[in-house]
């Protein structure tokens, strides 16, 4: 017994040393790891989404030289959407020196990746996706579902057509069907509606698609059959575009058709056209060609033959999407660096205090170029999503324009929620919460 | 010259019985033992563990038990990826609701959860065969997709369907770091791949080959067609089940359903055409084809084309991977329809005439 305690001591001792000895060859470069799919059925949403994030990178180091003085490095890897491919680039990836963090770009990855990044000690971003209970800092060290979770997400969508309604007592009675994507990513909502079911007294029915979506054909004679008042749309790839198809095959107004923001972009209308007008979904951020951002990728990247992907996609709903996220990501290095050391590289470890305490003000949005498209944003120890603003956008045929004014999340509904979710969460991990302490360092 | 046998006398039943009759066979595999249980974990990467020696290990005694199946008793099966789901939700099951259960009996029970499950579903083995059975063993798959994304007590009334493990520990160590965990499944697998070894050579498995050889004449012979098939229904799933728990718990530590969905029962067939169908080695060669071989496309490929100066893109590399893999599966089964453990063994042949072959 303890000889093979001694035995496997001096192994793992053998294999951290090698390790250690990689890691302090570190050229000054910051290493963004790009987990993708650009394969399968999720790819026409994953491939602007993907030349997003690459094009901020290239554009940082054309424009601005990378983050003080700091170049930025980047790698793809391809998941084609499936958690052990994910898991195989997160090992491949996260050893390689001055890796930053993480977007697993995929809802089943980041629930893989949970469990890891704490031991290796490299953040997880999960813009407006991923694991709902992380807003809660205190009980997720490392990830950051920044902007949004499915959470924040379904509680918008019911206070939008609530207020269609003429307030939310009036859906009282009224039947919602929430079609959704039977993997957790589907999931997910469901019991923030359960919640705002009870309290409004609404009937809600669930119509799981099995993934990746294409077979709808018996979910959509349910809808025929039970006629809902409004359909939520919870999909992802071409999931989204079949729900459309079947929609107007069914003959059911698009118009009372919802979609989260992971179905709401190009090219999950674009096939269907005409036949989606009407449609209405989340726009978690705003898009177009206008913006500062999307100026000097155009600039610097794309007219230098330099972009990744179409230049006529460059800020569509997605592709701006990954801008953003990347955007963050930078920022939260930026932010490290002023507490950890201007021009350095930093660690995995350091760019999670950074994502822990961004403040980006209006002014700070404005100067980076991201006026108009999205909100000011500001975490904390104990709240690691920043904000909660989400808009509703519209498709008139040809293209999404915005329907709605902002919106923010029920801190009164989701807050206990989150607590309790969290608190499950420890208890079937026997982990306790950080101490106060934690946060100051 | 070196793999000869000459002069090698068995002079008692024991001898003549061993797993390994020829002493180069014993030396070459106590030396494999300890280069996978001494060498390697002293060399290897952390990367390398994880993403390619671990899924390695596991995949291959999931491949080990469909072999005893599909190989040994001719009982094609399409539901191996629902037994590796029992296991990983059983085990999870015990060792959530049971406090302070250690790993290994965690593990052994969701085994247990998968042996009773393949039992249920090996039941139309007695009445149908072939290809009829293996939409039969469909039905385990979707009955397991279902199951457990819809029942909500399995995943402990997790919301999303998505669970997990952490706290690992066999006999006080905890399995945390990449070594550990490899070690652990290694020496599983280990133990697993010789009680299987022994139980195809014994009895059990004679009665697994008659039926698959001719169910009608092993009855007439004595053989209990129910008891053989069930038999091997229940040592194929207990085994895949075991693997199942292993990559849930070891390798993803957090899963939903689609880890184990039908995609994966037919990677496990795969494994065991391309391996070979009734050979315990078959296991191994499958899984190191089918896990190892994208992954080492994946990276070779743009090294290979920097080499001539061309960049490829990454949805290249990957639709690349994709069709040099398939090509390879058809040519290789063309080559040698019964997989790499034929070409082995023809080499061994081979090398026991060398150099005077006739």
């Amino acid at each position: 017994m303890k000889l093979s305690k001694l035995v496997i001591a001096a192994l793992v001792a053998a294999g951290s040393a090698s390790v250690a000895t990689s890691a302090f060859a570190q050229a000054k470069e910051q290493f963004f790891p790009l987990l993708s799919y650009r394969t399968g059925p999720y790819a026409p949403n994953g491939v602007p989404w993907a030349n997003g994030k690459q094009d901020y990178i290239k554009m940082i180091n054309a424009r601005d030289g990378g983050v003080n003085g700091v170049k930025l490095t980047f790698e793809e890897c391809e998941t084609g959407y499936a958690t052990d491919r994910g898991v195989e680039c997160y090992e491949r990836l996260k050893g390689r020196p001055g890796v930053a963090l993480f977007d697993p770009q995929a809802t089943g990855i980041t629930f893989a990746l949970t469990e890891k990044a704490p031991v290796d000690k490299i953040p997880l971003m999960t813009l407006g996706y991923g694991l709902s209970v992380a807003q809660d800092g205190m009980a997720f060290k490392w990830n950051f579902p920044f902007m949004g979770s499915y959470w924040t997400g379904a509680d918008i969508l019911i206070q939008h057509i609530g207020k269609q309604a003429g307030g939310l007592d009036k859906l009282k009675g009224k039947k919602i069907a929430l079609v959704y994507h039977d993997s957790p990513f589907g999931k997910e909502p469901i019991p923030v509606l359960q919640e705002r079911a009870k309290m409004h007294g609404f009937e809600l029915q669930m119509l799981p698609v099995t993934a990746p979506g294409v077979e709808q054909k018996a979910t959509w004679l349910q809808v025929r059959q039970s006629r809902p008042d409004y359909v939520l749309l919870w999909g992802w790839g071409v999931m989204n575009s079949t729900a459309l198809k079947e929609a107007q095959a069914t003959g059911f107004p698009r118009d009372k058709l919802y979609g989260v923001w992971w179905a709401g972009a190009e090219p999950d209308v674009r096939d269907v056209g005409e036949g989606a007008k009407g449609y209405h979904a989340l726009a978690l951020n705003g898009y177009g060609p206008q913006s500062k951002v999307i100026q000097d990728i155009l600039k610097n990247v794309h007219d230098k033959g330099q972009g990744t992907g179409p230049k006529d996609e460059v800020g569509s709903v997605l592709y701006t999407r990954g801008v953003i996220i990347q955007m963050l990501a930078v920022e939260s290095v930026r932010r490290a660096q002023e507490r950890f050391g201007k021009g350095k590289v930093m660690t995995g470890e350091q760019v999670r205090w950074g994502m822990e305490n961004l403040a980006l003000d209006q002014k700070k949005l404005d100067a980076l170029g991201f006026s108009g498209i999205m909100r000011p944003l500001s975490t904390s120890c104990s709240d690691h999503m920043g904000s909660t603003w989400s808009r509703v956008h519209t498709w008139d045929g040809k293209k999404w324009d915005f329907s709605s004014d902002w919106y923010q999340a029920d801190e009164q509904i989701l807050k206990p929620m989150i607590k309790a979710g969290s608190d499950k969460y420890l208890a079937d991990k026997k982990m306790t919460s950080r101490d106060a302490a934690d946060c100051q360092s | 010259m070196l793999y000869r046998e000459n002069g090698q006398f068995k002079t008692t039943y024991r001898a003549d019985q061993q797993i390994f009759p020829i002493a180069q066979d014993r030396i070459a595999i106590a030396l494999l033992l300890a280069v996978a249980f001494i060498a390697v974990p002293m060399l290897a990467s952390d990367y390398f563990f994880r993403a390619i020696l671990i899924p390695l290990v596991i995949m291959s005694m999931a491949a080990l038990g469909v072999n005893i199946l599909v190989g040994y008793c001719g009982q094609i099966s399409l539901g191996s990826g629902a037994f590796m789901a029992v296991g990983a939700y059983g085990a999870y099951n015990v060792f959530v609701r049971v406090p302070g259960l250690p790993l290994i009996p965690a593990i052994v029970l969701g085994g247990l959860c998968a042996m009773f499950f393949g039992i249920l579903f090996g039941l139309p083995s007695l009445r149908v065969k072939g290809l009829y059975l293996a939409v039969a063993t469909l039905a385990a798959q979707f009955f397991s997709d279902w199951m457990f994304l819809r029942i909500k007590w399995f995943t402990n009334n997790s919301d999303s369907g998505s669970v997990s493990v952490n706290g690992l520990q066999v006999f006080g160590m905890p399995i945390e770091s990449a070594q550990s965990k490899y070690l652990f499944c290694l020496a599983l697998l280990v133990v697993v791949a010789l009680l299987a070894k022994n139980l195809v050579r014994g009895a059990v498995g004679r009665e697994w080959m008659a039926i698959r050889d001719m169910d009608v004449a092993a009855a007439v012979i004595g053989i209990r067609p129910m008891y053989a098939k069930l038999s091997a229904f229940a040592v194929s799933s207990f085994i895949v089940g075991m693997a199942g728990a292993l990559w849930a718990f070891v390798h993803l530590g957090a899963w939903e359903p689609a880890a184990f969905s039908v995609e994966v029962s037919f990677r496990l067939l795969f494994m065991v055409i391309i391996g070979g169908l009734g050979s315990i080695m078959g296991g191994f060669f499958g899984a190191a084809f089918i896990v190892v071989l994208p992954i080492v496309l994946n990276q070779f490929l743009p090294a290979l084309m920097g080499l001539f100066g061309i960049s490829i893109s990454t949805a290249g590399v990957s639709h690349a991977e994709l069709m040099i893999f398939g090509a390879l599966i058809v040519w290789f089964l063309i080559v040698e329809p019964h997989g790499l453990a034929k070409l082995w063994s023809t080499a061994k042949q081979k090398l026991r005439l060398w150099p005077f072959p006739h």
